[in-house]
Parts: C-alpha cells; sequence; structure tokens
C-alpha cells in the first residue's frame, strides 16, 4: 500500500520546494543571464518568497487549495515567463486533489501529469525546444509507466528517488539544444552549451520533493 | 467604441504607445499595461486584469503585447475572464506600437473587434522602409 503524505508533510514540501528556489536564485539568475533576460532568478525568488508568506493563510484548508493558492500567488507576483507556467503548473495540479487532506502516489502521478499539461497548454513548447518540459516530459512518462504497472506495494520515496534521475537528465538534456521557445530562441545557436533555467527550476522542485519524502519526519 | 489593451514588459513603453495611439484617436479607451508590480521590467497580470475591466464595454477589447511571456500572461487571463467577456477580448499577433495606432483609429470610427483585429495583424505586413537591391 503506498504511502500517505499527510497535509502537515504536503506543506512542508511546497515550503522547502519554495526554499530551495530561493536559495538557488544567484545559480539561476546566472543561467538566465547567458541565454536570457537575466531574471529567472529573481522572479522566482519573488514568487516563491510570497508563497512563503501566503502558505499560514491556508494551511487549514484542502490541499486541492493550497496548491491553487500557490498558482495564483506565483501568477500574480513572479512577473516573468516562469509566473504563467509555474503558476497554471500549480493550479492544474490542484484542480486535481479538490477536497483531499492527504495524498498518496496515484494523487501525486496526477498531479504531476496535470502540471505538465497545464505547462504545455501555457507555453505550447514541445521536448527538445529547450525548456522546463524538457525535464518535466520524462518525469511524466516514467510516473505513467509505473503507474501502469501498478502502485500497489510501490514506495513513493523510491519512485520519487527514480524520478529524481529522470528529471536531471531531461535538465542536462537541454544543454546542447538550440532554443525554439523564451527569450532564449533569438539567441539561436549562441543558446547551444548551455543549460535552460527553467528545466533547472523544474529538476529542483522534482529534486525537493523526492528529498523530502525519504525524510520520514 | 472597441477598447485597446497595451501589455509591455516595461511600463514606459506601454505608456509610450498609449501616448501615440491616443493622439490619433483620442476618444479611445487605452489601457497601459507594462512593467511588473514593482515597476520593473516584466509583466503584472494584476494589472492586465484591471486593465482589460476598465475598457471593456459589448463592442470587446483588443489586446496588444509585446513578447512571448506578455502573450501568455495575457491568454491565462482571457481564461479566467467572465463570462459575459469570453471571446469579446482578442490577442492580435501584430507589434505593439504600430498596432495599437492602427487598432485606435479602427476603433475610433466605430469599427467591430474583428475589423479592429483584422487591421492591427494586417501591420505586421506593411514595409517601413523602401531599400534598393
Amino acid at each position: 500500500m503506498s504511502r500517505i503524505c499527510d497535509k502537515a508533510k504536503v506543506l512542508q514540501i511546497i515550503r522547502e520546494i519554495a526554499k530551495n528556489v530561493i536559495a538557488n536564485k544567484d545559480y539561476l539568475t546566472e543561467l538566465d543571464t547567458k541565454i536570457g533576460d537575466a531574471d529567472h532568478g529573481i522572479s522566482m525568488n519573488r514568487g516563491f518568497e510570497a508563497v512563503l508568506a501566503k502558505l499560514p493563510e491556508v494551511e487549514d484548508k484542502c490541499v486541492g487549495t493550497i496548491f491553487k493558492t500557490v498558482g495564483m500567488t506565483l501568477v500574480s507576483t513572479v512577473g516573468g515567463a516562469s509566473g504563467p507556467l509555474y503558476g497554471t503548473a500549480f493550479m492544474y495540479a490542484g484542480n486535481q486533489v479538490t477536497g483531499k487532506e492527504a495524498l498518496n502516489l496515484e494523487d501525486a502521478i496526477k498531479m504531476i501529469n496535470a502540471a505538465l499539461d497545464g505547462i504545455l497548454k501555457r507555453g505550447k513548447a514541445n521536448p527538445g525546444d529547450k525548456t522546463m518540459v524538457d525535464t518535466l516530459h520524462p518525469v511524466v512518462e516514467f510516473l505513467n509507466s509505473v503507474k501502469a504497472e501498478g502502485l500497489e506495494g510501490k514506495d513513493c520515496a523510491e519512485v520519487f528517488k527514480q524520478a529524481e534521475e529522470v528529471a536531471r537528465q531531461g535538465m542536462e538534456s537541454t544543454k546542447p539544444m538550440m532554443a525554439i521557445k523564451g527569450r532564449a530562441s533569438f539567441l539561436k545557436e549562441r543558446s547551444i552549451g548551455h543549460l535552460d533555467p527553467g528545466a533547472v527550476s523544474s529538476y529542483l522542485v522534482i529534486k525537493t520533493i523526492a528529498e523530502e519524502l525519504q525524510n520520514e519526519v | 467604441m472597441v477598447g485597446i489593451v497595451i501589455i509591455s514588459h516595461s511600463s514606459k513603453v506601454a505608456e509610450g504607445a498609449c501616448e501615440i495611439a491616443l493622439q490619433m484617436a483620442p476618444e479611445v479607451a487605452i489601457a497601459a499595461c507594462g512593467g511588473n508590480k514593482e515597476g520593473g521590467i516584466g509583466t503584472d497580470p494584476d494589472k492586465i486584469t484591471a486593465g482589460i475591466e476598465n475598457v471593456f464595454s459589448e463592442e470587446g477589447v483588443i489586446v496588444l503585447a509585446d513578447l512571448g511571456s506578455a502573450v501568455m500572461s495575457a491568454e491565462l487571463i482571457l481564461d479566467s475572464l467572465a463570462p459575459e467577456m469570453q471571446g469579446k477580448v482578442i490577442i492580435a499577433n501584430a507589434p505593439v506600437v504600430e498596432g495599437a495606432v492602427v487598432a485606435a483609429i479602427e476603433a475610433s470610427i466605430g469599427n467591430s473587434l474583428a475589423e479592429v483585429l483584422s487591421a492591427a495583424e494586417g501591420v505586421a505586413g506593411m514595409r517601413k522602409v523602401e531599400r534598393e537591391g
């Protein structure tokens, strides 16, 4: 029986995602300086600081509302492309778990599928365009293959540990790509040889979830 | 009269495009929605939503946006518009400054949303500079 993640743990995971994004502000900005408008770290920092400030207001709400609030906060505060993209991702994920007070592995897989659907709808990028989709699309494919095998007896922490590795490889795969979407696409060949900032920040999100699930607190 | 919303990553660009358009058509409702919440380079969906609401009428609204993320922010907002506004707010595939000017002129003579949209989107094909060879 896959483990249940109670609300306290869900909130902890969201807080840790926020803290990790904030902690990597300079690194994300540096990546975005090379192939973007140099604000990915700054924008994401602004958004996730606002998320941390907003969370106490929704701690007693259902998990769906918590995720939707995170999404709306990001849309409202990030100020760049990541706002609509991450915002829609969190909102779509939240819609999958309206009314829930805890999450299991099946919920998590539905949420990440929905998050990617939101990102694809909003940004219209394809795999290979050198974006966050290149990190998240392989993760969704991996999680769906795990689900197809049957979730009975699967350990959340182990599944996400593998998902993190899939995400890491997805992120690394953006390095040799030429950007087709976003500000980096204006650079054309000059975007080759650099990691995509959105692919890195979305890897950080998956990595944080994996790390938190391994912490039995 | 069709209203106009100008979205730019720069508040100065949005305000400037608005000023130029108003010079041609002072009676048109135009909202300049540029810059992020701090007034820096970026976009602010809340400002855009307020802009759309401010210029909205039954004739509809044309939205002009500069770069990709401005278009994404606008699309996100369009998805969540009130039912009575759905379908009456359209993002033009047009350059911001010239698109705003053309849209304002078309709107000022009472043209429909479809006519204003078509005119604004026709701007992209107009040659600004004649060059030999």
